[in-house]
C-alpha cells in the first residue's frame, strides 16, 4: 500500500486502519441482525430485499467509488437472471453451477460494455450504457431462449452441491444470505485495498491519477467488470429464488430502480445502498395494489433525493455520527 | 411489380418514407437536446415524456376543447413549453454548480412522475388521433403511393430544423445563445440576462419535443409511454452525432431514421437494435461522436 499510496490524498478518503472499526463493527452487527431477521420477517421478502442490496452495492461500486454513473446496470442482473435460468432448467444445472454460470455471463458482457463506455465521461457514459442495455433488451425480446414476454419461468432450485434442498425457502434464505455477505465482502475489501484507492484518485480528479502514472482505462473497466459480475450474482440468485426470469429484469426500469436504491440510501456510502434496497423493495410491496402508482411515488423520490436529500438514509446518519458508513 | 434489389419497390420507398418520418423525429428531439445541454450542461431525460405530453395536449384539446390539429401544432408546443420553464425554474434551477448527473437522475425522475400520470388517467393502451382533413389522402407517385401526411410532416420538421439552426447560427439572439454556452460568466458580465436566457431555452427545447409529438400523434398512437422508448434511441442518436453541431444533430437523425427503416426491409429482426450497433460502432473509431469535439 505503501508504494501506492500517495492517490490517496486525493479528496476525502476514508482513514485506514483502526478508523474503519466502527465500519467492521456495523458489518457483524448487520450480519448478525439479518441471520435472526427470518424470525420476524417472511424470508422470501428478505430473499428480495438482499438479491437488490447486492445489486445496489454492486452499482454503487461504480458511482460511489469511480463516479461513474451506469444507467445500464439491468443487463447484467438481466442476463444473468436468464443464463441462471436457462442453465438450470433447461441443461439440468445445480443451482451453485447456474449462477457461476450467470455470474460469468455477466462479467464477460460487462467487459465489452465497459470497454465500449469507458470512451466517453460523465453524462455520456451514462447514456452509452442506457443504450446499450436497451439493445439487449431488445435483442432478448426477440431471442428463442428467454421465451418473449413469458420469460423463463419453473426454473428449479435444485439442491445446493446435491444436498441441500432449497425448496424450503429457510435454507435457500441461508444461501441467499451467504451467497449477499460474500458479495458485500468482497466489495468492501475492494473499496479498502489500494486498487480501491486508486480508483478514488479517479473519481476525484481523473487527470491527477493519469499524471501519477496509472492506467485509468485499466482501472475504470476492472472496477465495471467487478461490478458487472457482482449485479450478475445478484440477477443469478434472484433467478433461482423467485424461479422466474423475465423482460422485467432487463428492462430500463429496472436499471433506474437500481440508481433510485443507492441514491436513497446514500451514494458512495457502504452501507446506503442496503438501506436503500430495503425501502424501495418495501415500498414496491405496499404500493403493488395501487397501480401506477408505484412509478410515480419513485419519480418524487427521485426528484426529493436530488433537491434536498443527496447524501441519502446513511450518508445522512454517518454525518450525524461524525463517521463515514 | 418492379422489384429493386429483390424487394417489391412500394415496400422499400415505404419503409424509406418511415424511416424519413422516424428520423425526424430523431431529428427534432436531438436537437433539442442538444440546445439544452449547451446552455444547462443537462441531459433531459424528460425529453420522451415532453413528447407524449405534446401528443396528448393535442389529444386533450381535440376531445376536450373540440380544437383540432392546426391549434394543436400552434398551442400544445406553447403549453408544455410553459410547463418546461416552471419546471426549470422550479427545480432544474437549484442544481446549478451540482455535478450535471444529478441534472440526468432529476430529469429520470420527473418523467417517471409525468409518465405515471398519464397511465393512471389514461390507461396505457394507445388513443386514435386522426390525421387533419387537409392533409388526408395521397399522391400517387408512379413508383409507391405518397400519404399527403407523412410528405407534410418530413417537410414541415425539416422546415423547424433548418430554421432553429438559423436562429442560432445567423441571429444575434442566436450569437448570445452560442456565447452564453461557451461562457455563461463572461456574457452576463456583458450585461445579459443569462439566467432567463437559460430559461427560455429549456421552455423552447420542451417545445420543440411537444411540437414533435403532434406530429406524431396521427402517425402512432398517443400513447403514456410513446416517448419512453425513444428517448433511449434519442440518446443513441445523440453519441453517435456528438452535441458539437446543431447541423450535424439534424443530419444524423435523419441518416439513422433512414437507416433503420432500409433495415426493416433486408434484415426486420435487426431494425430495432441497428443505432444501437452503430453507436457501438462510432465509439470505437471516433468516440467524441461524428460531428463531436474531442473534449
Amino acid at each position: 500500500m505503501a508504494a501506492r499510496g500517495e492517490p490517496a490524498a486525493i479528496g476525502p478518503v476514508v482513514a485506514a486502519g483502526n478508523g474503519l472499526r466502527h465500519q467492521h463493527l456495523a458489518i457483524a452487527g448487520m450480519a448478525a441482525a439479518l441471520a435472526v431477521a427470518p424470525l420476524v420477517l417472511y424470508p422470501v421478502f428478505l430473499m428480495k430485499v438482499l438479491c437488490f442490496a447486492l445489486f445496489a452495492c454492486a452499482f454503487n461500486l461504480l458511482i460511489g467509488y469511480v463516479g461513474l454513473l451506469s444507467f445500464g446496470h439491468a443487463a447484467f442482473f438481466g442476463t444473468a437472471a436468464y443464463a441462471a435460468g436457462h442453465a438450470a432448467k433447461v441443461w439440468g444445472f445445480p443451482p451453485e453451477l447456474a449462477v457461476l454460470f450467470a455470474t460469468a455471463c455477466s462479467a464477460l458482457l460487462g467487459l465489452v460494455f465497459g470497454w465500449l463506455a469507458i470512451r466517453r465521461q460523465g453524462i455520456y457514459f451514462a447514456m452509452i450504457t442506457l443504450a446499450l442495455a436497451q439493445m439487449l433488451y431488445f435483442f432478448y425480446l426477440q431471442a428463442p431462449f428467454t421465451g418473449g414476454e413469458d420469460g423463463i419461468q419453473a426454473i428449479p432450485r435444485g439442491r445446493l452441491l446435491g444436498v441441500l434442498d432449497l425448496s424450503h425457502d429457510l435454507v435457500m434464505y441461508w444461501v441467499v444470505l451467504a451467497v449477499f455477505l460474500a458479495g458485500f465482502l468482497l466489495i468492501y475489501r475492494t473499496i479498502h485495498s489500494p486498487f480501491g484507492q486508486v480508483l478514488k484518485a479517479i473519481r476525484e480528479n481523473e487527470p491527477r491519477a493519469v499524471s501519477l502514472g496509472y492506467e485509468v482505462d485499466r482501472y475504470k473497466l476492472l472496477a465495471f467488470v467487478l461490478s458487472a459480475a457482482l449485479s450478475g450474482l445478484a440477477g443469478g440468485t434472484k433467478a433461482i429464488v423467485f424461479r422466474l426470469a423475465s423482460l422485467t429484469d432487463v428492462h430500463w426500469t429496472m436499471s433506474g430502480e437500481v440508481v433510485l436504491m443507492a441514491l436513497v440510501g446514500g451514494l458512495g456510502t457502504v452501507f446506503g445502498p442496503i438501506v436503500g434496497a430495503a425501502v424501495i423493495v418495501s415500498l414496491q410491496n405496499y404500493l403493488a395494489g395501487l397501480g401506477h402508482w408505484v412509478t410515480i411515488v419513485q419519480g418524487l423520490i427521485f426528484v426529493a433525493c436530488v433537491l434536498a436529500f443527496r447524501r441519502g438514509i446513511v450518508g445522512e446518519l454517518g454525518r450525524l455520527l461524525g463517521k463515514p458508513l | 411489380m418492379t422489384e429493386l434489389f429483390g424487394v417489391p419497390a412500394p415496400a422499400l420507398f415505404g419503409q424509406l418514407l418511415l424511416g424519413l418520418i422516424n428520423g425526424a423525429f430523431y431529428a427534432i428531439l436531438s436537437l433539442g437536446l442538444a440546445v439544452i445541454f449547451g446552455l444547462l450542461n443537462i441531459i433531459n431525460f424528460t425529453h420522451g415524456a415532453q413528447y407524449m405530453m405534446g401528443a396528448f395536449t393535442a389529444w386533450m384539446l381535440l376531445n376536450w376543447a373540440g380544437l383540432g390539429y392546426w391549434w394543436a401544432l400552434l398551442l400544445a408546443p406553447l403549453l408544455v413549453g410553459i410547463t418546461g420553464i416552471l419546471i426549470e425554474r422550479l427545480l432544474l434551477a437549484r442544481l446549478a454548480g451540482l455535478d450535471h448527473l444529478y441534472g440526468l437522475l432529476l430529469t429520470f425522475g420527473l418523467a417517471l412522475v409525468i409518465q405515471g400520470i398519464f397511465r393512471n388517467e389514461f390507461g396505457s393502451t394507445g388513443l386514435p388521433y386522426a390525421i387533419p382533413p387537409e392533409l388526408r389522402g395521397g399522391q400517387n407517385l408512379g413508383f409507391m403511393f405518397l400519404p399527403n401526411y407523412r410528405a407534410w410532416v418530413v417537410v414541415v420538421s425539416l422546415a423547424v430544423c433548418l430554421a432553429t439552426w438559423l436562429v442560432i447560427e445567423k441571429t444575434r439572439l442566436g450569437s448570445y445563445l452560442r456565447a452564453a454556452t461557451e461562457n455563461p460568466t463572461l456574457v452576463q458580465a456583458m450585461g445579459i440576462d443569462v439566467p432567463k436566457m437559460v430559461t427560455l431555452t429549456y421552455g423552447f427545447g420542451v417545445a420543440l419535443a411537444a411540437f414533435a409529438g403532434v406530429l406524431a400523434a396521427p402517425i402512432y398512437q398517443v400513447s403514456p409511454l410513446m416517448g419512453a422508448d425513444l428517448i433511449i434511441v434519442v440518446f443513441a442518436v445523440v453519441v453517435i452525432g456528438g452535441m458539437g453541431s446543431i447541423l450535424g444533430s439534424i443530419v444524423t437523425g435523419f441518416g439513422l431514421g433512414v437507416i433503420e427503416g432500409l433495415t426493416k426491409v433486408f434484415w426486420p429482426q435487426a431494425s430495432s437494435t441497428v443505432i444501437f450497433v452503430i453507436m457501438a460502432i462510432v465509439l470505437l473509431l471516433r468516440p467524441a461522436g461524428l460531428f463531436g469535439r474531442a473534449s
